[in-house]
C-alpha cells in the first residue's frame, strides 16, 4: 500500500493518449486524452451511451481499443483483459454488484485470489487486512456476514473492499449511489475523500451533477463519444456541466403551475403484498391520488416500490381495497389482471420497460398496440388485427413523441433507452388514461429525454389525469410530485406536501427514521 | 448479428448448413469405400427425379409438416413440444375411431370429420402435460416426452387388447371402411385426365398441409391471439405486464401443436395405411423438432425443410436399396449430420457469416 505523499513523480496516475473505439459503425470513444492525477477523485458525467462505460470498459480491460495507448503511473501498458489491468492496480466497482449472494464477506473478498489448495490460509490473511482497511478507511462490514444479509450500502463497501485486498490504487466506481439512500451516499463520498487523502486515485462515473460538486476535484463531460471538457470542479458550476453533457442549454427543472385538483380518482387501502417466498413485501398502504395531482412515492429501492407498482398495475396480486373513481378493483383473483386494469383506464409505465414494458423484439408498431390490442382502433374484425392501421397510429405517436428513428418497421432492441421509454410513454399516455402509474420513468433515460418525459407528464397532470409516481431520484421527486409519501420496509412512513418539506427531511424518512414532527398527514396511511 | 438481411437468415445461412452436413456425410460415404457423389445423386433421383420418387418424397414431407409446424407454433410460445410423436399416436387414434365404427357414405364427409376428431385427440394428449406446466410449472419438456411412451404403451394395449379384429395375429386395427379412404395422388391426377403412379402414398392430405401452412401463418402473424402467443414467448414478464393470461397462452399454443401434430395421422392413417398400425408416426414427430428449428419456426420454412427431410427419407430409401455398403444406419447418419448442422450447429455458421457481413457494411459505409 502506498501512502506516501503525492507529487513524488510527475507523471500522472492514469493517462489516456487518443483512445478510440468503435462497434460496427458506432464510434463509441472518439480520441478520447486524460489525464488523472495521483490521489484525486475524477468525475466523468455523460448522457447515456456517450461512451463514460465504453471507456472504463477499455481501462479495466473488458474491451479493447481500436487505437491509442494507456498510461499507469507513467508506464505504458498494454491492457489485454482484466488480469493485466487487476495487476496494474485498477480496482472497478461495478454498478451491479459482482458478489455471491451466499457467501460471507470475507469468502467474496478472497474470491479468485486463494492462492492454494486450502483457503484457511488466504481467510486469515484477509481478515487481518480487512480489519486494518476497515480502521483506515471507515470501511467497517463484519467479515463473517452473509452478503444477503448485508444493506447495499454494505454490499458496496464490500465491492470497494475487494479491490483494495486486490491491492488497487485506482478505483473505478461506476454509478455508485443508485441504490443507496443519501445518508449512505455521503458516507460513501467520505470514503472515497478518505481513500483519496491516503493516495488512491479514484474515477466516478456518474449522471448525478450534483454529487460530481460536492466530492470530486476534477471533472471530464463526454459527449457522443468525445471528451468535450475536463474541468476542475471548483471552477464549474451544474448548469454548465449539464450544457456540456447536452450540447444545448436545459432546464434541470420542469417548469410547473399549480393546478386545480379535483375528486378523489385512485385510492389505495390497506394494500398488503406477500411475495412467493412469503415475505410481506407490502404493508397496509394506504393513499390517494387527486385529478390533476401527482403523488410521488419515494424512498430507497427495495422498499416495495416494485411491488406496489405490480399491485397497482394488476401484475401480481394483493390484499386490500383500490378504488377508481369511486368504484372497487379486484386486487387478486378474477378481473385483477393487468387487462382489466386498462379497461379501467389506468395505464401502467412500468419500472423496468425492457423486462415489462416492451417486447424487444417485437416492431416498434407491434409495441405500440402491446397491452391495448383488444382494443378496436388496433384491430380488423373479431379475429384479425390490423397491422396496417396499428403501424400507422405508431408512425403518428412516434413523431407526436419525437421518438428517433421515427421508423414503425424498426425492432424496438434497436432504439436507444431514452427512445424505448417514450415509446412507452407514448403509448401509455395516448390511450388517454385516467390514473397513470408510472415507475422510474427516467431511469437510464439521457438529459434531453428526461426533461421532453417530464413534460409530457406535467401535460397529463394538467389535463386532470391522476398520477403515481414512483421513483428513487429524489430530485425526480422533488420537480414533479405536488405530494410526496415515503416508503419504507413495505411502509408508507411518512407524507408531505412537496413544497413544505425538503431533502434532508426526506431522506431521514427514507432510512425509516420517523419523526414526530409537524402536523401528521401520515396517520392516515398508517390506519 | 442481429442486423443481417433476411435473405442471409433465411437462405444462405441453412443452404450452407445443408452443404456442410452433406459434405461431412460425403466424407462418411468416402470412408466406407464408395462414390459420394454418385450416392448425391442416387439420393436426388431417386427422391425428385420421378414422379414416383416425388409421390414418396411429398408423402413424408406432409408428415413432417404436420408435426413440424405443431412444434414451431409451441416454440412462438416458448414451449418446447417434444411430444410430437405421441400427439400424433393418439391422433391417429382418433382418425382410426372415425374409420373405423362409421360407414361414411363419401371420402369429402368422413374427411373433415376425422380432421376434427384427429386434432381432438392430439391436443387432448397435449393438453395434460400443457396443464402441468401452466399450473404445476412441470417442464414440458420432460412431461411431453415422458407422455410419448404412454401413448405407446397406450396403443400397443388398445390394438392388442381392443381394437384388434378377433383371429388376427398382427396387432393392428381392421381396415377402415371403404368410405374413408381418401383420394391418392394417382386419383386426383386422373380427374384432370394427367397420370400420376399408383403406388405413391401422397394424397389429398398434402393439400391440407399446404393450407395448415397458411393458417398457421395467419393464426400467428396476424391474430390477436398470435400476437399474444409471440408475446408471451419473447417475455413472459411483459405479457402478464401486458394482461395476456400465461395459462391461456400456453394451453392454447399447446392445443394447437396437439392438435397440427394430431392431424399428421390424417396423412398416414387413413390416407396411406387405411388401417391403426401400432407404430403409425415412425419417428415423424421428431423429424418435425428438426423441421421447426430448420425452417426457423415460420411455416414457409417448416414447408421447405419439410420438403428437405421428405428427400432424405425417400432418398435414403433408394440410397439403401442402390448402395448396398450403405447400410440403413448410415441413412440415418446423414439425416442425423442434416439435424445436426442446421439445428444444434447453427451457430457455427451464423457467427462468422454475421461478422463478415457487419464487416462488408461497414466497407460500404
Amino acid at each position: 500500500m502506498d501512502t506516501k505523499v503525492q507529487h513524488e513523480s510527475a507523471a500522472p496516475m492514469i493517462e489516456l493518449r487518443g483512445i478510440s473505439k468503435s462497434f460496427g459503425p458506432v464510434q463509441a470513444n472518439k480520441n478520447i486524452n486524460l489525464k488523472v492525477n495521483k490521489g484525486s477523485i475524477h468525475g466523468i458525467v455523460g448522457e447515456n451511451g456517450a461512451g463514460k462505460s465504453t471507456l472504463m470498459s477499455i481501462l479495466y480491460g473488458f474491451y479493447k481499443s481500436d487505437l491509442g495507448e494507456i498510461y499507469i503511473n507513467g508506464e505504458h501498458i498494454n491492457i489485454t483483459d482484466s488480469h493485466v489491468a487487476i495487476e496494474a492496480g485498477i480496482g472497478m466497482v461495478h454498478q451491479h454488484f459482482k458478489l455471491v449472494e451466499n457467501f460471507t464477506v470475507l469468502e467474496n473478498v478472497i474470491l479468485g485470489t486463494e492462492n492454494s489448495f486450502l483457503i484457511n490460509p488466504a481467510l486469515n490473511n484477509a481478515r487481518v487486512l480487512l480489519s486494518d482497511l476497515a480502521s483506515t478507511y471507515s470501511l467497517e462490514v463484519n467479515p463473517d456476514a452473509l452478503i444477503e444479509d448485508l444493506s447495499v450500502g454494505h454490499q458496496q463497501r464490500v465491492e470497494i473492499l475487494k479491490a483494495l485486498y486486490r491491492q488497487a490504487d485506482i478505483l473505478i466506481l461506476d454509478e455508485p449511489t443508485g441504490v443507496l439512500t443519501p445518508a449512505e451516499a455521503d458516507h460513501l463520498f467520505n470514503i472515497l475523500r478518505n481513500l483519496s487523502k491516503e493516495g488512491k486515485t479514484i474515477i466516478l462515473i456518474t449522471h448525478k451533477l450534483k454529487e460530481i460538486m460536492s466530492v470530486t476535484d476534477t471533472v471530464s463531460v463526454m459527449r457522443r463519444g468525445e471528451m468535450t471538457a475536463t474541468l476542475e470542479t471548483s471552477k464549474t458550476n451544474p448548469q454548465e456541466l449539464a450544457e456540456l453533457m447536452v450540447g444545448r442549454s436545459v432546464l434541470l427543472r420542469v417548469e410547473k403551475d399549480a393546478t386545480e385538483v379535483g375528486d378523489k380518482s385512485l385510492e389505495v387501502h390497506n394494500l398488503s403484498v406477500t411475495d412467493k417466498r412469503g415475505v410481506t413485501a407490502l404493508k397496509n398502504v394506504s393513499f390517494h391520488v387527486r385529478k390533476g395531482e401527482i403523488l410521488g412515492i419515494a424512498g430507497v429501492a427495495g422498499n416495495g416500490q416494485t411491488e406496489l407498482l405490480e399491485a397497482l398495475g394488476g401484475i401480481s396480486p394483493a390484499t386490500g381495497t383500490m378504488k377508481i373513481d369511486g368504484e372497487e378493483i379486484a386486487l387478486h383473483g378474477k378481473g385483477s389482471d393487468a387487462r382489466s386494469r386498462r379497461e379501467y383506464g389506468v395505464s401502467h409505465v412500468p419500472e423496468d420497460r425492457q423486462k415489462l414494458g416492451l417486447i424487444l423484439d417485437f416492431f416498434a408498431w407491434e409495441n405500440i398496440a402491446f397491452g391495448y390490442h383488444h382494443k378496436d382502433e388496433f384491430n380488423k374484425n373479431w379475429l384479425l388485427m390490423d397491422n396496417g392501421k396499428t403501424r400507422e397510429i405508431a408512425r403518428e405517436e412516434m413523431a407526436k413523441f419525437d421518438i428517433r428513428p421515427p421508423t414503425p418497421n424498426n425492432l424496438v432492441k434497436n432504439f436507444s433507452g431514452g427512445n424505448q421509454q417514450k415509446i412507452v410513454l407514448a403509448r401509455e399516455l395516448e390511450q388517454h388514461p385516467k390514473v397513470l402509474i408510472v415507475g422510474q420513468p427516467t431511469r437510464g433515460v439521457d438529459i434531453g429525454a428526461i426533461e421532453f418525459i417530464h413534460q409530457k407528464i406535467i401535460d397529463l397532470r394538467d389535463k386532470g389525469v391522476a398520477i403515481l409516481l414512483v421513483s428513487v431520484e429524489l430530485d425526480e421527486i422533488f420537480s414533479l410530485s405536488d405530494r410526496v409519501a415515503v416508503l419504507f420496509d413495505g411502509k408508507i412512513i411518512g407524507e408531505r406536501i412537496t413544497e413544505e418539506t425538503n431533502e434532508s427531511e426526506l431522506g431521514l424518512l427514507m432510512a425509516g427514521i420517523e419523526d414526530g414532527s409537524g402536523e401528521q398527514p401520515v396517520m392516515e396511511s398508517i390506519a | 448479428m442481429k442486423n443481417l438481411p433476411k435473405w442471409v437468415d433465411l437462405v444462405l445461412i441453412p443452404v450452407i448448413n445443408l452443404f456442410l452436413a452433406f459434405m461431412i456425410s460425403g466424407l462418411v460415404v468416402v470412408y466406407i469405400g464408395e462414390n459420394p457423389f454418385r450416392a448425391m445423386q442416387i439420393i436426388i433421383n431417386g427422391s425428385l427425379g420421378s414422379a414416383y420418387g416425388l409421390g414418396y418424397t411429398l408423402y413424408y414431407a406432409t408428415n413432417f409438416i404436420f408435426t413440424g409446424l405443431a412444434v414451431a407454433v409451441a416454440f412462438h410460445a416458448r414451449m418446447f413440444n417434444i411430444g410430437g410423436e405421441g400427439q400424433a399416436m393418439v391422433g391417429g387414434l382418433g382418425t382410426a375411431l372415425v374409420c373405423l365404427f362409421i360407414d361414411w357414405p363419401h371420402w369429402t364427409i368422413a374427411f373433415p370429420v376425422a380432421i376434427m376428431s384427429a386434432a381432438l385427440f392430439g391436443a387432448a394428449w397435449s393438453a395434460i402435460p400443457a396443464y402441468l406446466q401452466a399450473k404445476r410449472g412441470s417442464h414440458i419438456v420432460i412431461t411431453t416426452i415422458m407422455f410419448n411412451f404412454i401413448a405407446y404403451s397406450l396403443m400397443v394395449y388398445l390394438l392388442v387388447h381392443v381394437l384388434k379384429p378377433k383371429g388376427q395375429m398382427a396387432p393392428e386395427s381392421a381396415k377402415f371402411v371403404a368410405g374413408s379412404n381418401l383420394p391418392s395422388a394417382h386419383d386426383i391426377f386422373s380427374w384432370f385426365g394427367m397420370a400420376f403412379p399408383k403406388s405413391p402414398p401422397l394424397n389429398v392430405t398434402f393439400l391440407l398441409a399446404v393450407l395448415a401452412c397458411f393458417l398457421i401463418w395467419l393464426f400467428i402473424w396476424r391474430t390477436r391471439m398470435g400476437y399474444a402467443i409471440r408475446a408471451f414467448g419473447w417475455s413472459e414478464t411483459a405479457a402478464v405486464y401486458a394482461g395476456i393470461s400465461p395459462f391461456k397462452i400456453i394451453m392454447v399454443s399447446m392445443l394447437v401443436s396437439g392438435g397440427l401434430a394430431g392431424m399428421m395421422s390424417i396423412n398416414s392413417v387413413m390416407g396411406e395405411a387405411e388401417r391403426l398400425l401400432i407404430d403409425s408416426v415412425q419417428g415423424a414427430g421428431f423429424v418435425g423438432i428438426a423441421a421447426a428449428l430448420m425452417g426457423r419456426s415460420h411455416p414457409l420454412g417448416v414447408f421447405l425443410a419439410a420438403v428437405l427431410f421428405g428427400v432424405l427419407y425417400q432418398g435414403g430409401a433408394e440410397l439403401e436399396f442402390e448402395m448396398p455398403a450403405v447400410s440403413r444406419e448410415m441413412i440415418v447418419v446423414i439425416q442425423a449430420l442434416v439435424i445436426l448442422f442446421t439445428g444444434a450447429l447453427e451457430n457455427l455458421v451464423r457467427v462468422p457469416i454475421g461478422k463478415i457481413f457487419m464487416k462488408l457494411k461497414l466497407k460500404q459505409n
